[in-house]
């Protein structure tokens, strides 16, 4: 299975582990993913704020620079993946908006892209017999609470691919690799997103209230698909814990890096190293890697 | 020689705004067969159709084209005009020049083109149309009705007390459907078993009504008038004539732990159980799925203790045939189911409700049986999970329903009502208690609905907050009901001690195996559809068949009495013929022709053709071709369609027909092409 894998900035800076682990585990699960070359913003944030059209051009710029790769693109950032679909969405069902965006894009769009989560086609494309057959350390006694954020399944009729409020493909995906998924409520709440720049202080709420539902529903650690959702979650940690005089002290895992360490990959070739929340003291506690190893 | 008149309708302004109706007469009188023709504002009033009677005499026309609406509005219309006219109705035909012309389209000039296509169409058609005279049926004047629930009990009395016996057939071991659980109604309050069960009495006292419960319709097959049906009367394994109703067996039964689906399983009931206290009839039946004996072979508590000798193990389903006239479909509603599986692709679950596994969310129908004297607490409002009194409850609206999202586009009408209902009797119940309702809009129609809602806020105090809930979730023993309130903008969480969703009225799960059996058409949906929505809301799409109540769409009772009333004096109207007339367009067989092939048999819907053996004069079998029962052929004209020696014909539409018609067009276009 061939994607063109569309990084998004996001991945090729402060989120470079989940681009490392996706890397790492997709080929194990017989993905190709070849690079879109010169790939350009998604249009995102600023973008996408301050004019619509312009954020669905640079979609199309981008579709095409896939095209020359495959036709299936495939995303790992929850708001690059947000916004190529909702620009999918849009020029498929407005002649009107595909027009002016070509016109913007000097470009065409062909119709025949298709944009793909990657969480999307590990559960639903690769399926979870295929990736029992890949694990080799599974990841015993580790309570896990997949949080999937606010962009991955909303609006649904653009982007879902799976239940809008009560989404499970990542719950499936970890129980798989032997994880105990925690049953909590704030599997789509807000993070706060990049409210983190203008008020912090709102974002510090928002998350501490996630970590703390998290925690208190037995969770060890949290799993995410989003580096704003992992940004907020992981960096704040210190922050929220000193704020609101908690000791949470969660680690914060892409969900790729956790399927790597089911898949007995080291904590290197996931960029475990990267993470803010020390990981390995329970990593160690659980037995499930060893930061020397 | 053909002496056809042309009429065209304005209809006022719907056909005349854009179609140029003045010229399309004018041209229609240059057709070739065509002697007369005019155009007027209204052709279906009085002197519209004086009008084409007048043509029909002073002209001594043999065929008329009404172009005008649809044939479903008006063809009877004219044709009945035509026949005072003392022409054969079938040589009347209409051209739809209003919804598949002047409603569709605004370029005038190609719309009074089309016009006047439709008209050549039709003449065309009229031209080889020969007189047709109705099929007569005799009438089995016995009626049928499926569901014993509020609707299918009232269209029964009325029938019965009409004067027609009637069958009805209800799933359940009781009559009563949902009703039966209620604990008081809208908007009077006034208790629902006490206004319910002198019906059910009467229901199983009258003479002209017998009574088929734990029983289903098997297989229907016949038309209006004429209906065999096949009723499967399940094995109840308590012999109904022996059983004295005592109960006795009920108490002894070791086997305890069953959810009781009449308190939607907030209490638990035996294997040998009577559904609820006024059930009609009042004698038990065994739960195979959880008797002892029928699982082990041991036990045999109930057979032991029974007095009468009633209890019977062997009991096996037994298949009853009934023959009658008209049906009345009444088999009601059932609640959306909340948890994830659902039993449609179509439809999402509410995960994040967390309904069945926090027991304190319950829905609408749980918390009616809190509120009934007869149900698992006595009337008193005690909670699921640990008994106490909730002292904040939260009521949620439109859990499934307006909610494209999960699936469900359609208002389900009646929960604005009963969310009010539920606030209310709770408050009296616990005045010291908090109600808290989210809603979308209040949809309280209905008499003095408003008035009762009002009532529910200003007098009992209920706090409305207008927004939906993101989720619920549980929280140091309290349930944490996040949503908005969009009037003031703010995010509000209520900590609640009971959640009750008022989920959507869906139509009873696989009852489109039902309707297919009637073949009645039902929506996306599975509710029946009528066969108009403003002019025949009570017939189904099939003639005979009628329907009542809340299969149809999410109704209350006051609704569902009066639409099974209507359904039961529609049946009655039908069944106090001593004839039917049914539509002469039929499919005809060409025996000289037929190769008996069959193909047509396999393929007719109505099950209309059988096998017909052409002898000699010694009596011999020379072959065999197929034959039409006209009484049953709904000239759907699948037959022609599959027909491999073209020896079938539909009457009013024939092969020579429909390529005359074609050909017209055809001929014309190849003009322009010119
Ligand atoms: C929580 C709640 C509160 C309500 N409160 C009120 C109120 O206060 N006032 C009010 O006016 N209305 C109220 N209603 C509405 C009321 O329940 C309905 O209007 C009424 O029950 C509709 O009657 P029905 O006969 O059409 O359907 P049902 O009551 O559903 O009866 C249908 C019957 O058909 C049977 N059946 C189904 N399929 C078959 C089959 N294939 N073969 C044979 N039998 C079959 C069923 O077993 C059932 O007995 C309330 C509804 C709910 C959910």
């Amino acid at each position: 299975m061939r994607f063109a894998y569309y990084p998004g900035c996001s991945l090729h800076s402060t989120a470079v582990e989940f681009d490392i682990s996706t890397r790492a585990v997709a080929p194990l699960l017989g993905i190709e993913l070849v690079e879109i070359p010169n790939w350009v913003c998604c249009g995102a944030s600023p973008t996408h704020q301050r004019d619509s059209i312009l954020s669905y051009a640079l979609a199309v710029a981008n579709f095409n620079k896939a095209e020359l790769v495959n036709e299936q693109i495939g995303v790992q950032c929850a708001s690059c993946y947000n916004n190529l679909r909702r620009a999918l969405f849009e020029l498929h069902h407005s002649d009107e908006i595909k027009k002016k965006v070509e016109k913007v894009a000097g470009l065409d769009f062909g119709n025949n892209v298709q944009v793909f989560h990657l969480l999307d086609v590990f559960r639903n494309q690769i399926g979870l017999e295929a990736i029992k057959e890949k694990v080799t350390h599974p990841l015993k006694g580790l309570n896990v609470a997949a949080y999937y954020g606010c962009l991955l399944t909303r609006p649904p009729e653009a982007v879902a691919f799976d239940d809008p409020e009560w989404p499970t493909s990542m719950d499936d995906i970890l129980q798989t690799c032997g994880a105990t998924m925690v049953d909590w409520p704030y599997k789509t709440e807000c993070c706060g997103a990049s409210l983190a720049l203008s008020r912090t202080d709102v974002v510090q709420k928002l998350s501490h209230d996630i970590l703390k539902m998290a925690k208190t529903h037995g969770a060890d650690c949290i799993a995410v698909a989003c580096p704003l959702c992992h940004s907020n979650l992981d960096l704040r940690q210190k922050s929220i814990e000193k704020k609101f005089a908690e000791n949470l002290e969660l680690p914060i895992f892409y969900y790729t890096q956790l399927m790597g360490l089911a898949f007995g990959l080291s904590g290197k070739e996931l960029g475990l190293d990267k993470l803010i929340v020390n990981p390995w003291k329970l990593l160690e506690e659980k037995g499930i890697g060893s930061k020397k190893s | 020689m053909a002496r056809i008149g042309v009429f065209v309708c304005h209809c006022g302004e719907n056909i005349a705004s854009v179609v140029d109706c003045e010229r399309v007469a004018k041209i229609s009188a240059s057709l070739p067969g065509v002697t007369y023709a005019t155009d007027y504002k209204y052709m279906c009033s009085d002197p519209g159709q004086d009008l084409i009677k007048s043509a029909i005499a002073e002209h001594n026309l043999n065929g008329v084209v009404v172009a005008a609406c649809s044939p479903h509005m008006h063809e009877t219309t004219f044709r009945k005009a035509a026949q005072q006219a003392g022409l054969n109705p079938y040589l009347c035909e209409m051209a739809n020049i209003r919804e598949h012309c002047s409603w569709v389209h605004d370029d005038h000039e190609k719309a009074t083109q089309k016009a006047i296509d439709l008209v050549r169409i039709m003449v065309e058609k009229v031209r080889r149309n020969h007189p047709l005279e109705p099929v007569r049926v005799s009438v089995t004047k016995r009626a049928l009705v499926i569901g014993g629930g509020i609707a299918g009990i009232q269209a029964a009395l009325d029938m019965a007390n009409g004067g027609i016996e009637v069958v009805l057939v209800e799933k359940e071991p009781s009559i009563g459907g949902h009703m039966a659980q209620l604990s008081e109604t809208f908007p009077t309050l006034d208790c629902s078993q006490c206004i319910l069960t002198p019906k059910m009495v009467e229901v199983a006292q009258h003479p002209n009504i017998k009574l088929y419960t734990y029983s289903e319709v098997e297989n229907v097959s016949g038309f209006v008038g004429n209906f065999k049906v096949t009723v499967r009367k399940k094995a109840r394994s308590v012999n109904m004539e022996l059983c004295n109703g005592c109960g006795l067996c009920t108490q002894k039964c070791p086997s305890r732990k069953i959810p009781n689906e009449f308190d939607r399983g907030l209490s638990n009931r035996s294997a040998i159980y009577i559904p609820f206290p006024q059930a009609i009839p009042n004698k038990p039946v065994i739960d195979r799925d959880h008797c002892i004996h029928f699982k082990t072979g041991k036990c045999g508590v109930c057979e032991k203790v029974c007095g009468t000798k009633a209890i019977d193990f062997d009991q096996q389903d037994e298949l009853v045939n009934e023959e009658v006239g008209a049906i009345v479909v009444a088999t009601g509603y059932d609640l959306y189911n909340i948890s994830m599986d659902q039993p449609n692709d179509k439809l999402e679950g509410y995960g994040e409700y967390g309904y069945g596994k926090y027991p304190d969310v319950i829905d609408g129908l749980q918390f009616e049986r809190l509120l009934s004297a007869t149900g698992p607490t006595g009337g008193k409002i005690l909670r699921p999970s640990d008994g106490k009194e909730p002292k904040n409850v939260v009521f949620i609206s439109c859990v499934g329903s307006r909610h494209n999202a999960k699936g469900i586009t359609y208002c389900s009408k009646i929960c604005c009502t009963y969310i009010a209902k539920h606030g209310m009797l709770y408050k009296h119940k616990v005045p010291d208690g908090n109600a808290y309702v989210f809603y979308m809009d209040v949809r309280t129609s209905g008499k003095r609905f408003d008035e009762f809602w009002r009532r529910a806020v200003e007098e009992d105090g209920l706090v409305y907050l207008r927004g939906r809930v993101s989720k619920i979730y549980e929280q140091d023993g309290h349930l944490i009901v996040k949503g908005a309130d969009t009037l003031s903008g703010v995010a509000v969480e209520v900590e609640a001690d009971l959640v009750v969703l008022a989920t959507a009225i869906v139509p009873q799960p696989n009852i489109e195996k039902l309707f297919q059996n009637l073949g009645i058409s039902y929506d996306e949906y599975n509710f029946v559809t009528e066969a108009h929505p403003k002019l025949r809301p009570v017939e189904s799409s099939t003639a005979g068949i009628f329907l009542a109540g809340a299969c149809h769409s999410p109704k209350d009772i006051p609704e569902s009495v009066a639409q099974a009333s209507a359904a039961a004096s529609k049946a009655l109207i039908l069944l106090s013929k001593p004839e039917l007339e049914r539509e002469p367009l039929v499919a005809k067989v060409n025996e000289a022709t037929c190769i008996g092939c069959f193909y047509c048999l396999r393929a007719c819907p109505a099950k209309a053709i059988t096998e017909k053996e052409i002898k000699n004069r010694a009596g011999e079998v020379l072959r065999k071709v197929s034959e039409v029962n006209p009484s049953v052929c709904t000239g759907c004209g699948t037959c022609v369609s599959v027909c491999f020696s073209n020896s079938i014909d539909l009457e009013g539409f024939t092969d020579e027909q429909i390529y005359a018609e074609i050909n017209s067009v055809i001929e014309r276009m190849s003009v322009i092409q010119q």
